[in-house]
Order: structure tokens, then C-alpha cells, then sequence
């Protein structure tokens, strides 16, 4: 190491290679120079804040003139004229004292010397000394007591805020099948959502679109806020028509519609957003979140966007009186991916 | 009239004018109704044969000769087959401009409607004698005014507002498709949209939207079309993505501006 030492020297430079050019010269401008431009920048910059005025008096007589009785129209129209005022008030005076500042204020160039921002050493001493001072008439370093009390003190005053996180969510993480499993299951109707109707097979028509929920959740009590919000987050159905021949059908699938009535999972697999943007020509089911695009006609393939996995489907059966219903629960976890899902799976 | 010039500040004046304007306006109605209405219902056979020869020469040439439909050698579908698509969707879809279609595209754009009224009527009878297929509604299945707008509301954010947007602007779908903005659309065409499913569009049959959830939902959009905007401009009442673009490119752009001029030495 010793013998490279001198290869290291760094090489004292002779002379500056790039001397420092020091400030540009200064450049008056057309308003020092022609008092015409000044007069006229004075006039301009008075217009501004004569402006400014008119409009602060233009707010008071929007005020006065609108009172508020209602009727949204006059809302509207007086939010539009009170803001549009009181903006422009403050706005031209902004632009007023900027302009002025700019072209008529004295046009001097500063220059402010840096310097280092270390203290002087006598008051660095002084500090220390007081530091050490206050350390001494505490006594904080004899008073072991108080010193190792204030430490425990100190050290757990975050726990409480550590335990509150714990509220954002469960400690124990659901079982996985809660998550897993919806509803929906053999015998289910499938419903009408908002109306509740059941649905026979000769109420869709080619091309149909049918947002649908299991006929089990309007029987959840109305004040089981949370469990009806799950199970609209889970069990939410599409029914879709094709004509026999437009769709295929996926091995292990046969007999899961009811002559072309398919029913899909509404929740993308992606983050869980609610589909249903259907186009009826090419069958393929649109995410509005993410662009996810399903083909239905393919058992739900994903055909672009970010989602990895099919829409799942339901199998579907026609109960004794004649209405739509499920055949089985869903044959997977709905919905976006969760820690668990491969467990559920296996 | 010089008479009727000085009473003219009567205060009963602008009863009188109204009362006169409306009672024309009824007249006037008297006259036209009666006649559209037999042309909705009872289609004759004159009208039929009118309908064919307008079809023959305007539609056949994607919709094939007798309405079948063509597709060519490619196996591209021209113009679909209109047997048993009713006389609702010829409505709908002639009514809005949207057939005749101004070159083959993606998507029928809404237009100027290139047929009158009565020949519209004309198509729809030869359209629908060809098959049955859904009628166009009475005007007491899409009268705004009968509907529950509340109950409009839900059923449309749930069947309509993924893709028309929760205010009825519209939205874009897949490959250059859209679903159209929905103001100043006839109520009579938003029932028939519904019920036939035109373009991209699904069907919602009668059976499951039932007549009344389509009125209600008609009430909702016609209403929702009348509400002002009480923060003071819409920007398209698309919601927070115009207002996030306003913000972002208008209102920051305008911010940099303003510090660049700022920092910039006077002339």
C-alpha cells in the first residue's frame, strides 16, 4: 500500500483552469431608462389594484344581491359571482405588487456573502458549559432514582399508540373458509337486485344483462349492516344470454348453464371492484377500476388488464317452481387474492 | 286594438295569454296525436309496403333484401338480420340517426335523424311484420312525470350507471366503443335502448326491468338532467376525474406560470 501512496497525491493545480467569471453586468431596464415606460407601468399597476377594489365592492353587492332562499340555481349563481370576485381581488393585487416590485422598485443587485454556519468557538464553549451546568444542578446523574423512572416512563409512552393499531384491524385473521365461501348454495334463487324479483329462464332474452344478488341476502335482518355489506361485496351475480353455439363450454362445466344462461361472480378478481360493463356483442365484461376485460363466452378468461384469474362461475339449475337458482355454491374463493386463498385451494 | 294594446298591463293580462297559448298548444296536439299514435299501434298494410320500399332502398344493402342480414366472404357480419327485433329497435335506432349508418364503424354515432317521423313509422310496421318482436311503448310506459325518481335512482346505478356514468355523461368500453351520454335523449328511446339492447349494449327485457322500473328509471335521468350545479361549474359532471384534471394540468400549469414570471428577470 505504502509504495502506490504517492500515485494518490492529488495534483495541486497552477493557477484556476476556470477562473470564477464574477456577476454578469448589470442591465438596466426599459423602466429606468424611459420614464414614458415607468409613467406607463405606474398607470398599469394602478389599474390592477383600481380593479381590485371594484371587485371587492363587486362581492358585497353579489352578497346583497343573493341572498340565499334555497333555490339551488341562485346558490349556484352566487357561488360563481363570490368566488369569481373575491379570486380576482386578491389575485390582481398579487399580480400588482409583483409587477410593481419587478419593473419599478429600486433594481440593485445584492450580493450576500456565504459563511459558514459552525458557531463561533466561545459560544459553542458556552453552551457546553450551560449544558453541563443544568446537567449538574438537576442532578440528574447522582438521582438515579428519578433518572431510571423517567427512562421507564419515557420508553413506554408509545405502547399506547402501538395497541391502538391493533384496532385497524382483526388480531387473528378470519378463518380461511370465511373468505373462501359465499352464500350461495345448492337451491339458492338467483334474484333480481334492488327489486328482489325471482327470475324464470323465459324472462332473458338473447343478450340479456341481469345484475342479480341470492335471494338469502334479502332475508339477512336489516340491522346486520356489516354482514349484508360482506355479502354484497361477495355474492353479487351477473346473468348473461347467448345463444347455444356463441359460447364455449370449459371441461367440468357441462350443464352449468341453463340453455345459454350463464351466471358470473360480479367481483373482478383483481381488487374486488363490481363489474358490470357487458357488451352484449362481443360477451366480454369490462372492469371500470383497472380495464380487466373477461371474455364470458370462454368461461370468464381474463382477455386483458391486470387481472390473472378467470371470473368465476356459478352453476346454475331450475328449481321446482320454475325460477332461476344455484345448482352448487361457487367451486372457488371470489374476488381478489388474499394470504390464505392458496390454503383454501390445496 | 288599441283596446286590447291598453290592457295589455292588466294584471289578468298574462293569464289570458297563457291560457290562449295553452289551449293552441292542446289543439295543436289533438291534431298531431291521434294520427302518430295510430301509426305506432296499428300498422296498415300501406304503411308496411311504404316501409319496405324506404328499406329496400336505404337498408337493404347492409340488411340484406328481406331484412336477413349480410355477411361477406370474411365471415364479417355487414348488417345484422332484423327479423324479430321489433318495431322498437327500428325506432330507436332510426329515430336516434344512428341507422342509417354513415360509413361501417365500430360504433353508430347519434345523429341527425335522416328519415321523418312517418317514415320511420313505415319502417317499423315492415320491420315488424316480419317477426314478432317488441313494440315501441305507449307514452304512459316512459312518462317521466309517473315515475319514482328515488327508486329510479337505485335501479339505474345498479343496472345502467357502469357504463353511462352515475349522471348519465357516458363512458368509453372496449376498441374505440362507448356508451353514449344520455342527455337530451327521448325518454321514448331510453325505453326502447332498454328493451332491445342496441350495439354493445345488453337487453333488459320486460320480465326482469319490469315496465315500471324502466319509467322510474326514465324519471331519474330526466330529473337528475335538470339539476343545476351548485358548486358552480359541471366540467362534463363526470366527477372527480374532471375535477382531479382541471386541478392538476389547468390549475398546477397556471401556478408554474405564474412562478416562472415571478423568477424571471424585468426587460
Amino acid at each position: 500500500m505504502t509504495t502506490h501512496s504517492s500515485d494518490l497525491e492529488p495534483i495541486q493545480a497552477v493557477g484556476d483552469p476556470l477562473p470564477d467569471p464574477g456577476l454578469p453586468p448589470h442591465e438596466h431596464r426599459l423602466t429606468d431608462t424611459d420614464p414614458k415606460a415607468a409613467k406607463r407601468v405606474e398607470r398599469q399597476v394602478a389599474a390592477m389594484f383600481g380593479i381590485a377594489t371594484l371587485a371587492s365592492i363587486g362581492f358585497l353587492v353579489a352578497y346583497v344581491a343573493l341572498p340565499l332562499d334555497g333555490d339551488l340555481n341562485r346558490l349556484q349563481l352566487s357561488n360563481i359571482l363570490l368566488g369569481l370576485f373575491l379570486g380576482l381581488s386578491l389575485f390582481l393585487i398579487g399580480i400588482g405588487a409583483i409587477q410593481w416590485a419587478k419593473k419599478l422598485m429600486p433594481d440593485v443587485e445584492m450580493v450576500q456573502e456565504r459563511h459558514p454556519l459552525e458557531s463561533s468557538p466561545e459560544d459553542q464553549q458556552g453552551a457546553i458549559a450551560a449544558f453541563e451546568a443544568g446537567a449538574e444542578e438537576s442532578g440528574i446523574g447522582r438521582r438515579k432514582l428519578i433518572r431510571n423512572s423517567l427512562l421507564g416512563a419515557a420508553a413506554l409512552l408509545p405502547l399506547p399508540v402501538v395497541f391502538l393499531l391493533g384496532d385497524l384491524g382483526p388480531l387473528t385473521p378470519p378463518p380461511p373458509e370465511v373468505l373462501a365461501k359465499t352464500i350461495w348454495k345448492k337451491g339458492t334463487r338467483v334474484v333480481n337486485d334492488v327489486t328482489f324479483e325471482p327470475i324464470k329462464p323465459s324472462d332473458l332474452q338473447v343478450g340479456q344483462l341481469v345484475n342479480a344478488m341470492p335471494a338469502s341476502y334479502e332475508e339477512l335482518p336489516e340491522e346486520a349492516h356489516t354482514e349484508r355489506l360482506r355479502v354484497r361485496a361477495s355474492a353479487s351475480v351477473l346473468l348473461i344470454r347467448m345463444e347455444r353455439g356463441e359460447f364455449t363450454v370449459p371441461e367440468g362445466r357441462e350443464g352449468w348453464d341453463i340453455d345459454g344462461i350463464l351466471c358470473y361472480s360480479k367481483i373482478c378478481t383483481h381488487v374486488g371492484c363490481p363489474i358490470s360493463l357487458y357488451e352484449q356483442q362481443t360477451h366480454n365484461m369490462l372492469c371500470p377500476c383497472h380495464q380487466s376485460t373477461f371474455a364470458l363466452a370462454e368461461g370468464g378468461k381474463v382477455v386483458f388488464g391486470p387481472a390473472r384469474r378467470s371470473l368465476p362461475q356459478l352453476p346454475l339449475e331450475v328449481d321446482a317452481e320454475g325460477y332461476l337458482a344455484a345448482a352448487a355454491g361457487f367451486d372457488q374463493p371470489v374476488g381478489p387474492s388474499y394470504w390464505q386463498r392458496l390454503e383454501v385451494e390445496s | 286594438m288599441t283596446a286590447l294594446l291598453a290592457k295589455r298591463r292588466h294584471p289578468l293580462a298574462a293569464v289570458v295569454v297563457m291560457a290562449a297559448a295553452l289551449a293552441a298548444l292542446a289543439g295543436l296536439y289533438a291534431l298531431v296525436s291521434p294520427a302518430s299514435q295510430a301509426s305506432t299501434t296499428t300498422a296498415t298494410s300501406t304503411q308496411v309496403e311504404e316501409g319496405r320500399q324506404l328499406f329496400l332502398v336505404g337498408c337493404s344493402s347492409c340488411h340484406g333484401i328481406n331484412a336477413e342480414g349480410v355477411i361477406d366472404d370474411a365471415g364479417n357480419v355487414l348488417g345484422p338480420s332484423l327479423i324479430g327485433v321489433g318495431a322498437a329497435a327500428v325506432d330507436f335506432q332510426v329515430g336516434t340517426g344512428r341507422m342509417p349508418m354513415a360509413r361501417a364503424d365500430v360504433q353508430a354515432p347519434k345523429k341527425t335523424a335522416a328519415y321523418t317521423e312517418e317514415q320511420t313509422a313505415a319502417l317499423a310496421a315492415y320491420v315488424a311484420s316480419l317477426a314478432p318482436g317488441p313494440a315501441i311503448p305507449d307514452a304512459d310506459q316512459f312518462d317521466p312525470a309517473q315515475g319514482d325518481v328515488a327508486r329510479g335512482g337505485e335501479l339505474y346505478r345498479t343496472n345502467c350507471a357502469q357504463c353511462h356514468n352515475t349522471t348519465g355523461q357516458g363512458g368509453a368500453l372496449t376498441l374505440g366503443k362507448y356508451a353514449p351520454k344520455l342527455t337530451g335523449v327521448e325518454p321514448v328511446h331510453m325505453y326502447e335502448a332498454m328493451l332491445t339492447g342496441p350495439q354493445s349494449m345488453p337487453v333488459f327485457s320486460d320480465d326482469v326491468l319490469t315496465s315500471e322500473d324502466k319509467r322510474d328509471i326514465i324519471a331519474f335521468l330526466t330529473n337528475v338532467q335538470g339539476e343545476p350545479n351548485p358548486g358552480g361549474v359541471g366540467i362534463g359532471r363526470i366527477g372527480p376525474v374532471s375535477e382531479g384534471l382541471w386541478v392538476w394540468l389547468i390549475g398546477l400549469g397556471a401556478l408554474i406560470g405564474v412562478a416562472a414570471w415571478l423568477g424571471a428577470k424585468s426587460s
